[in-house]
């Protein structure tokens, strides 16, 4: 810092010269006092311990999460935990001595004097520069190893092929590296975890957005619906489109997001682990009844998803055209938008019954 | 460590008796060079659109008090919404910063002026025709709907016009942003008086100088983003647009180049208010000048390189979001260094903690809460649960309310009597902390817990059970809206009819309290002298301090 270590000033003005005497030497001894002044008392070991303790609960119990209902969603929680105990910890820390600061050191009535001239200590400045340091550094290995287990450094979802549908890999080694077939296949977004790297998924569905609906088609079966049945405990592979804007496929409970964009494939791998019905939203802004944009995931036992898939199979077999309309507006908006699709009308009120709450 | 030279004492040149224009109330509604009426113009200016964003969140807030669309409905509610960010950023935080600028850097570095003077006037002048092609905008047929984003495909398929007076509106301000940069840039380098070394500075000054060259730097990019997707949009090209090959991701990572420094943008002049207001009103002087003044620099310089962190879910592939990941996370530490700082700096100071202290404190609690939900969404695989949902609301306005806005008040309240002459009302400075405290945290605090539970953002109606988070936000943001109207009546009344102010109300040691409140036309009556760095405080003032001298040798022998 500018003057810290300067000779006696002599910047004097004529103006200030009675209300300002130039320095003294001894200005940098008075400072050196403070330099070597650190806190260290009981009651700051005390609050130390406290505010581990607090923040090593607070972590694991803030209870902000919803139900964790994919493999991959305990990982991320793990991770969120522990950013949420540190940043218990600093905001306990550094509101604790804004807090004491404004109680303790508050102007005292009548006192107009000024404070110690203390300019800085490099000591502490090292410190409080590597504490981030080995935090940040800390959080983005962990990260790095949560988000390679989730899947998202498999190669065939984290390298980008380009704006067009479908992708050829350039007959390379990573090419190779994956099945014959629709292996061949990039897309980005979260793959395969290491164990499964190069499988194929249990389950591939196609996935399109459009303004104001998903719809789902299980090219195995043809079966479509607009609503995301899964098997529990079976890896699924979502294998995602858009038709007409940006939309995001979001399913809280499965801690998954990933864009759905037009003119470019993306992809979600994941393992449902818990039954049960889920909401499925769309999380980025596509048009006025963008937040009407909702459907849901329903994870089944497996032998139940056999069951719900024959029974579609067996019902999209003798099509009835009639619409249940609940938003005659809407259902006709979205039957104009889906009749190149296929989608039944048993589909399309699935669809409706998520639209109004 | 540098040492400065001693100082001449410096006898002030001889050049006669400046002759003194009275100011007139005439020249704060026209064409002017002043930096100081250009100022308050864009004071003024600025302010107004606040009001008219902060009543737009307002009428938000209400929609979203019951999860049905039933008050701004699905027609309204995107129009509002994309006004209501837009304005907020390029009509009241991103030009109150450039106020901030155009009045204190001429004064706190001894200037008379800035150095393009008249290219300060057309930086101002183009405020408020972006401004009203905005608003006016919200009242056709087609207003803008794609949110501040603006993102294609959906922003060239939601009506042209309204689009395309976004864009223009946009490129006028970021036009204007730019000329105010070069002026700020230019003007710090060029125009400090002699005896000021760059480390004499005052921290804010350093802080515009990192702005400025990240406005500079990224800027351009918006413009250019803007001009490309207004070709998409009205000449049928397609730059962005899937229908005829073009790549709508190019757009977000152009869009992304300029708008996560401009995060910056609006937050690194506040960083400059706030290191000046702490010293002057904790009596103590700034904890690590340095460490500060290179922190701006390198948050700037960071700050180019991490815009990819609002794409994790997006079309990008795993090893660029981990990339990203990385450079992100390294932004916490220059600015955990500010806020280490800041605190140093009260810690074992003599607080006076009137208005402008009391937003200080405030800004530093908020903004560390802004701080650490950032490192969180700066971990990809956190950020792809949270990414698009009202965690993110929650944490950009902890950073531009908490910091940003708390900053910006703090500063009104130390630097009023300078530019208005009169003090504002205490009392009234004090409530409304108050209510802008409770209503802030009220409002915003919850949204961080919704957005976990699976509320998305820029949705008019949501999940029942929602509710009463929900409620609790609306709130919230209704003390908000009524925090205001202490504060206006304070600014009103004071300016007019307010106890006049001295020079130096404060007892502050930067250049702009050495001269007259207001300043007279060119700011000082004759150049002043640097008679003591800008944040001396403590050092030998008072004579109590002399008479201890004895007493303290003794001690620090005792010690060595
Ligand atoms: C007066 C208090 C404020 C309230 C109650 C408020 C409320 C809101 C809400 C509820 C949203 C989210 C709407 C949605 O996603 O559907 C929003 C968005 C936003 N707000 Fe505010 N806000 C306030 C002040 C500010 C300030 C001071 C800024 C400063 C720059 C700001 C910047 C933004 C931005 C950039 C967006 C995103 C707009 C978009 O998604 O396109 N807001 N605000
Ligand atoms: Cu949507
Ligand atoms: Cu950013």
């Amino acid at each position: 810092m500018a003057n810290s270590s300067t000779p006696p000033n002599q910047r004097v003005t004529v103006a200030d010269a009675k209300l300002r005497p130039s320095r003294l030497d001894l200005e940098y001894h008075k400072r050196k006092r403070y330099y070597v002044k650190l806190p260290t008392s009981i009651n700051t070991l005390i609050a130390g311990i406290l505010i581990t303790l607090i923040s090593l609960w607070y972590g694991q119990n803030h209870g902000w999460m919803p139900l964790a209902a994919s493999e991959e969603a305990p990982l991320v929680d793990g991770l969120f935990n522990t950013m949420m105990t540190i940043a218990t910890g600093l905001f306990l820390l550094i509101q604790g001595a804004i807090v004491i600061s404004i109680i303790r050191f508050r102007q005292k009535p009548g006192d107009n004097t000024d404070g110690p001239a203390i300019e800085g200590n490099i000591g502490l400045e090292i410190v409080w520069t590597a504490i981030p340091v080995v935090i940040v550094l800390v959080l983005s290995v962990y990260s790095f190893e949560v988000y390679n287990e989730m899947g998202g450094l498999d190669p065939a979802a984290s390298r980008d092929p380009g704006p067009q549908k479908t992708a050829v890999a350039p007959g390379s080694a990573m090419a190779a590296t994956l099945p014959e077939g629709d292996g061949e296949q990039l897309a980005l977004g979260v793959g395969a975890s290491p164990a499964t790297q190069g499988r194929n998924a249990e389950l591939a569905v196609d996935v399109l957005g459009l303004q104001y609906a998903w719809i789902f088609t299980y090219p195995d079966s043809g079966v479509v619906s607009g609503e995301l049945h899964v098997p529990a405990g079976r890896e699924v592979q979502l294998n995602i489109a858009a038709q007409d804007v940006i939309h995001a496929f979001w399913v809280p409970q499965f801690r998954l997001k990933q864009d759905a964009i037009p003119g470019r494939q993306t992809e979600l791998r994941f393992k449902p682990e818990v039954a049960g019905t889920y909401p499925l939203i769309c999380a980025e802004l596509c048009g006025a009844y963008h937040g009407a944009m909702r459907s849901q995931v329903v994870v089944h036992p497996p032998e139940e998803f056999e069951a719900w898939l024959q029974s579609q199979i067996a019902q999209q077999a003798e099509e009835t055209p009639t619409v249940a309309a609940a938003l005659p507006s809407e259902s006709d908006r979205l039957q104009a938008r889906t009749a190149d699709w296929n989608v039944t009308s048993d589909t399309l009120a699935s669809l409706h019954a998520h639209h109004s709450f | 460590m540098t040492t400065t030279t001693p100082l001449e004492p410096n006898p002030t040149p001889p050049n006669g008796e400046p002759e003194h224009n009275e100011r007139h109330w005439k020249d704060f509604f026209g064409f002017s060079t002043d930096h100081k009426v250009i100022a308050i113009q864009y004071f003024v200016t600025s302010f107004v659109f606040y009001l008219i964003a902060g009543a737009m969140a307002t009428s938000i807030r209400i929609e979203l008090a019951t999860p049905n669309p039933d008050f701004l409905g699905y027609e309204n509610y995107n129009g509002v919404l994309t006004l209501h960010g837009t304005m907020m950023i390029f009509l009241w935080i991103v030009p109150a910063g450039a106020a901030f600028a155009n009045y204190l850097i001429p004064l706190q570095i001894g200037a008379k002026d800035m150095a393009f003077p008249v290219l300060n006037g057309i930086a101002f002048w183009l405020v408020p025709p972006g401004g009203l092609l905005l608003l006016t905008s919200l009242l056709i047929d087609n207003p803008p709907v794609a949110g501040w984003t603006s993102y294609p495909p959906l922003s060239l398929i939601s009506g042209q016009v309204g689009e395309m007076m976004w864009i223009l509106s946009v490129l006028l301000l970021g036009t204007s942003s730019i000329l105010g940069g070069i002026n700020f840039v230019t003007t710090i380098f060029k125009m400090r008086i002699e005896e000021m070394s760059i480390y004499d500075m005052p921290l804010f000054c350093w802080a515009m100088l990192a702005t400025s060259l990240l406005i500079l730097v990224s800027t351009p990019v918006l413009a250019g983003a803007l001009i490309l997707l207004s070709f998409d949009l009205i000449a049928g090209t397609a730059f962005f647009n899937p229908t005829g090959g073009g790549d709508p991701i190019v757009y977000q990572h152009m869009f992304w180049f300029y708008s996560h420094p401009a995060v910056y943008i609006m937050i690194l002049p506040v960083f400059g208010l706030i290191s000046e207001v702490i010293p002057v009103h904790a009596r103590k002087p700034i904890f690590g000048y340095k460490a500060i003044a290179y922190s701006s620099i390198a948050i700037a310089f960071l700050g180019n390189i991490v815009w990819a962190h609002h794409m994790f879910t997006s079309g990008t592939p795993g090893w660029l979001r981990v990339f990203f990941m990385a450079a992100t996370m390294v932004i916490a530490v220059p600015t955990g260094i500010k806020v280490f700082s800041w605190v140093a700096t009260m810690w074992g100071g003599k607080l006076r903690l009137n208005s402008a202290m009391l937003f200080a404190v405030g800004f530093v609690s908020m903004f560390l809460v802004g701080g650490l939900s950032g490192v969180m969404v700066a971990s990809v695989p956190f950020d792809i649960h949270v990414h698009d949902t009202y965690f993110i609301v929650a944490h950009f306005h902890y950073v531009l309310f908490g910091g940003s806005v708390f900053g910006i008040y703090a500063g009104i309240y130390h630097w009023f009597p300078k530019m208005v002459g009169r003090m504002l009302n205490e009392f009234w400075g004090k409530v409304h902390f108050v209510l802008t405290f409770v209503g802030f945290n009220l409002a915003f605090f919850p949204m961080h817990i919704l957005g976990l539970q699976g509320m998305p953002r820029r949705v008019v109606q949501y999940d029942p059970e929602l509710t009463s988070l929900n409620q609790l936000c609306t709130v919230g943001s209704i003390i908000l809206a009524i925090s205001t109207v202490p504060f206006l009546i304070n600014a009103v009344w004071a300016w007019f009819w307010g106890p006049e102010a001295s020079a130096n109300p404060w007892n502050a040691l930067t250049l702009e309290w050495q001269t007259s409140s207001p300043p007279i036309i060119e700011n000082f009556e004759e150049e002043p002298v640097l008679w003591s760095g800008p944040y001396d405080y403590g050092i030998d003032r008072e004579p109590k301090d002399e008479q201890s001298v004895s007493e303290l040798l003794a001690e620090v022998k005792a010690e060595l």
